[in-house]
This record gives C-alpha cells, sequence and structure tokens, in this order.
C-alpha cells in the first residue's frame, strides 16, 4: 500500500538518506532498524510528511503523495513520535477527540459517531478508567498509550511509529508492542515502526528493513535479515542467532563489539 | 484536571461579573450617580432625565470603550500566545503595540490630513513588528522566552526611536498625539468607540473560529500537520487575527500594556488551556481589567484623570516580575 522509491533526504545540505527503496503491504508490521544516526527515524518522518525530502517518489494507494493534501493523507495515515508533549491540563479523552478532526470540515462538530470511534479507541488501549484524568497524572506508558489512542480516533490504514518504545520501562515496552500487535491482528492495521532493539524487531514485525548511513542495507522476514553478519557489519557487534522451538521468531545474542 | 463544566460556570460567571462591573462603574465619577439612577436611565434609552447626558454622552462609552479595548488585548495577547507557543507572546512585550503606534504618529503627525487611515495605519505597523519578531525570534525548535523578550526589546526600542524622530520632527503638533498615546480613555468616547466597535466585532467573530484551530497548534507542530493541518497558514492566520486586534485597540486609544500578558495567564489558571474556554475568559477578564483599570485612574485621583496605560503598567510589571519568580514561563 505504501510504496518508497530512490528516496533521498538531505538535512543542513548534507545527505542523509541515499535513494532508500522499500515497500509496505497491506496489514503487515514493518519495522526499521538501524544504529543511531542511520537516518530510519528521518525515512519514517519524511514518509509522514514531517520532513521534506529532495528527490524519490512516496506513493500511498496508487497515488503521489505529493499530490495529496494533508488532510487527505491525515484521514488514512498517522506518525506517532518518540516523545509528545502535550498541554499538561488536557484530559485524555479530550486529547483522543483530536484525532477526530481529520475527518471534519472546519466549523464541524463531532457527532455521536465520533464518540463512539473516541470510546473505541480508548478500550482498545485499556485507557476507558483513565478518560477523564489529565495527560500529566498518566505515567509513561499511559500517556504513550494515550497518544496511541489518539492515533486510532485517526482511524488510519496505516500506523508509523518512530522508537515508540524508547522512554518506556521493559515492562511498558512489552504492553506497547503487544498493543501494536493485537491492533495488528484485530483490526489489520498496517504498521511500520522504528525500533532499537533487534529481539523486539525480530518478535513484532512480519519485515525488517536495515539502514546503515542512510542506505538499505538489507530487508526481509526477521529470519532472512537477522543475521550474525549483518549485525556484525551494520553494528559492529558479534552476535548469535538462535532458534527456539515455541517461535519462529530468531533470538538474537549480543557478545562483543568488534574492534576495528 | 480543570473539569470542563467548572470551567463553562467560571466563564459565565465572569461575564455576569463584568456586566455589573459596567453597570456600577458607571455611578462613578464627580457626579455620582445611583445604581437605580443608572438602571433608569439605561432602560429608558435618550429620553430627558437628570442623568441621561452624563451615563449616554459620557460614561456609558468610555465605559464601553474600556471593555472592548480590555477584550482586544487580552484576545490578542492568548492567540499570539498559541501561535508562538510561548506565555510571553504578549502585543506589547513583543513589540506590536508600540509597531502599530509609530504608524499611527506618523500619519496623526505628518500626514494629519490622512486621519482616517489611522485605523489601517495601526495595522500595517503591527503587522511588520510582528513579522520582525518572526524573522528574530524564530528559530528551528520554535520561539524561546528568551529569543522572544530580546526580539521584542529590539522593535520596542526601534519604535520608540521612530516615535522620539517623530516627536522632535512635529513638536508643534504632539500635545494632542502624546495624549492620545499614553492609553488614556479621557475625551476619546464616542468617536473612538464608533471607529472601533464594527472592527472589535468583526474580530471577536473571527476568533470563534481560532479556537479549534490554537487548540490544535498547542498540541504541538508535529501533532498538528499529522492531524493534516497546515501549522505555517495556521499561524500566520491567527497571528494577523491578533495583530488586528491590538493594532485597531491601538488606533483607538494609544498603548495599554500587560493586558495581553497578565490575563491569558491568569484565565489558563481558573479555567484550564482549553481555547474553548480560556479565549473567552481572557475576552471577559481583559474587559474587566481595563475597565477597573480606568475606573481607579479616573475616580482615584480625581479631578486628575490617570490614563488607564499608567495604571496597567504600574500593576503589570509587578505581575510579570511574580511570572519570572514563579517562573511561569
Amino acid at each position: 500500500m505504501l510504496q518508497i522509491e530512490q528516496l533521498s533526504i538531505r538535512y543542513e545540505q548534507k545527505e542523509v538518506v541515499h535513494n532508500f527503496s522499500f515497500d509496505v503491504q497491506k496489514g503487515e508490521i514493518l519495522s526499521i532498524i538501524g544504529p543511531n544516526g542511520s537516518g530510519k527515524s528521518t525515512i519514517l518522518k519524511a514518509v509522514a510528511r514531517m520532513l521534506p525530502y529532495c528527490s524519490g517518489t512516496i506513493t500511498f494507494d496508487q497515488k503521489n503523495m505529493r499530490t495529496l493534501a494533508s488532510k487527505e493523507i491525515a484521514k488514512k495515515m498517522c506518525i506517532l513520535s518518540q516523545r509528545n508533549q502535550a498541554p499538561s491540563d488536557i484530559t485524555v479523552r479530550n486529547l483522543v477527540a483530536y484525532g477526530r478532526y481529520p475527518h471534519k470540515k472546519w466549523f464541524e462538530r463531532l457527532n455521536d459517531e465520533d464518540y463512539a470511534i473516541v470510546d473505541w479507541a480508548l478500550e482498545k488501549t485499556h485507557l476507558t478508567h483513565y478518560q477523564d484524568q489529565s495527560i500529566a497524572a498518566l505515567s509513561g506508558g499511559e500517556s504513550q498509550r494515550a497518544w496511541i489512542a489518539m492515533a486510532l480516533a485517526q482511524k488510519p490504514e496505516i500506523l508509523l511509529l518512530d522508537e515508540p518504545t524508547t522512554y518506556l520501562d521493559i515492562a511498558h515496552q512489552h504492553e506497547i508492542l503487544e498493543l501494536v500487535r493485537e491492533l495488528n491482528r484485530e483490526t489489520g492495521l498496517t504498521v511500520v515502526m522504528v525500533l532499537h532493539d533487534l529481539n523486539q524487531a525480530s518478535s513484532y514485525s512480519d519485515r525488517i528493513v536495515v539502514v546503515k548511513d542512510g542506505h538499505c542495507v538489507q530487508k526481509g522476514t526477521p529470519e532472512e535479515v537477522m543475521t550474525e553478519q549483518m549485525i556484525q557489519s551494520t553494528y559492529k557487534m558479534e552476535a548469535e542467532i538462535q532458534h527456539v522451538v515455541w517461535d519462529t521468531a530468531p533470538r538474537i545474542q549480543l557478545k562483543n563489539t568488534v574492534r576495528s | 484536571m480543570i473539569k470542563s463544566t467548572r470551567s463553562r460556570a467560571i466563564v459565565i460567571i465572569t461575564f455576569v461579573l463584568a456586566l455589573l462591573l459596567t453597570i456600577v462603574s458607571i455611578g462613578f465619577g464627580s457626579v455620582h450617580i445611583s445604581i437605580p439612577d443608572i438602571l433608569k436611565t439605561l432602560v429608558n434609552g435618550r429620553e430627558d432625565g437628570i442623568f441621561t447626558t452624563i451615563v449616554w454622552d459620557i460614561r456609558l462609552p468610555r465605559v464601553l470603550l474600556a471593555l472592548i479595548i480590555g477584550a482586544n488585548i487580552a484576545i490578542s495577547g492568548a492567540l499570539l500566545q498559541a501561535v508562538m507557543g510561548n506565555p510571553l507572546a504578549d502585543p506589547g512585550l513583543t513589540g506590536v503595540t508600540s509597531g502599530a503606534a509609530a504608524f499611527v504618529l506618523l500619519i496623526m503627525l505628518a500626514k494629519p490630513e490622512y486621519i482616517q487611515l489611522v485605523p489601517i495605519a495601526a495595522f500595517v505597523g503591527g503587522i511588520i513588528a510582528a513579522s520582525i519578531v518572526y524573522a528574530l525570534a524564530w528559530r528551528k525548535s520554535g520561539i524561546t522566552p528568551i529569543t522572544i523578550i530580546l526580539s521584542g526589546v529590539a522593535v520596542n526600542a526601534l519604535c520608540g526611536g521612530i516615535i522620539g524622530f517623530l516627536s522632535i520632527m512635529y513638536s508643534d503638533r504632539l500635545p494632542s498625539a502624546v495624549q492620545w498615546l499614553n492609553g488614556s480613555l479621557a475625551a476619546k468616547g464616542h468617536s473612538a468607540l464608533q471607529m472601533i466597535y464594527v472592527y472589535a466585532i468583526i474580530g471577536w467573530i473571527l476568533s470563534i473560529f481560532a479556537i479549534r484551530k490554537a487548540n490544535i497548534i498547542r498540541l504541538g507542530d508535529q501533532v498538528a500537520v499529522n492531524l493534516g493541518e497546515n501549522v505555517t497558514r495556521i499561524r500566520i492566520v491567527l497571528s494577523i487575527l491578533a495583530v488586528f486586534l491590538a493594532a485597531i485597540s491601538v488606533a483607538a486609544i494609544g498603548m495599554i500594556g500587560f493586558v495581553g500578558l497578565i490575563v491569558p495567564h491568569m484565565a489558563r489558571l481558573l479555567v484550564g488551556s482549553d481555547y474553548k474556554y480560556m479565549l473567552p475568559m481572557s475576552m471577559a477578564m481583559g474587559a474587566i481589567l481595563v475597565l477597573v483599570a480606568d475606573t481607579v485612574g479616573r475616580t482615584l485621583f480625581a479631578p486628575l484623570d490617570i490614563p488607564a496605560g499608567i495604571i496597567m503598567a504600574i500593576i503589570g510589571g509587578p505581575y510579570f516580575l511574580y511570572l519570572m519568580r514563579k517562573k511561569a514561563f
């Protein structure tokens, strides 16, 4: 449903992403991994029209994204940043309700149908009990869920997540990724996410794209991508790939940093 | 957390309070008028009565002018704060007011034959000042309090220079201009009211439409883009509206500072940061504040008439220091 072709992105004169191509299939979870500064978040932001790109095309549902109105894109695509700041006194419910605005004309009020969608999004993210609390009163994991709920209220076909787990402890990381998987399986939501943790990428993704220095190094299923060789060349780390019988996803055991 | 039902109640109470203060303040002055007499005179319209002239021709226009000016500047400050994402964005501190004032003076002193153009001149001056602030203060990460203050200092200094220059060049025409400049509502009554009220009502109606956009950009640029909004266009449109409201106020009565800084801050404390409540709250509180400042100014030291602008500076300066001490921004 989303094709990225020959994408190049410049950041202050310097090209940071070079001729990058990949595509996203409807209904899959695709993860973009790579070292710090490799350009993975940059790519995601360019796809979400947060950053300009200098060449290449991004095609969404057979249409060049540059020709689509921002509001039309907002009805189908949504990005969630690593960290979001909101006015601290806004309630969870009100925040989530903003997700309905792309579907409204500038003078239109939210109707019962919109509120039903807001209720649904709150329920999906297990925030129904917190809906009248202010965002500031929530924990990190809960507030990340609130932003996901806002994204869900947008009713996107594709959700882009930029390091959704970075600022969370392991329990909340697990919770967020389980939620993403659940949404993907139950509603067919297509997900593209940037992740740091290789094991998380391996177990939660249908496909993985590996980025290094703005180049696409490899793409494929976790089994295809997660190799000792890839980890050594991309991260300069020695690693051991383990396969366990109860899970198809390869597990990555990191060993030593490779000194060059 | 601030409940929306509570916020709504506070807004309504504040509007009622504004109405009550309006009636009460008509009574103040060299001739004291009791509240029943005020009401009787207002209800009877322009029919002959002992207080008709005082109420209808002197006090009411001045009181209405104070309300309109206060509402305008407070809304202007609230909008600028949304646009710049910064609680220090006040038409006075950013230089919008002095930019407008410099252009108005230019007309008043250099080209008095074009006096009808005063509101337009004020608007142009305000837009130029706001553009300079954007150009100077805007960084990649947005506008920080430091850059806004510094660029405001620069714009205010520049406009101060222009005002000073004009004052010397046209010193013969100066007295009337100075009386206008210092934010006094004395002797402005009808003419200023007639000049401003249509513009003000247009501005207020447009402000209602600005509420949703202001709410969206306070979520941050990324979220706004994500919701399909054109952030730059929202900023430009809301800034123009804010400048318009401040500029017409300057055109009518000169410079009143701090209203746009203090009022939105207090409104936020009382009803929260949702513009659905915060904007009308600012409007009502701004109206009350300038009304009280003007009423105090004209009664406390009677027969002297202290300009509302001076009263506001005396209240506003310390409040600004208090905000800094509280690290409110």
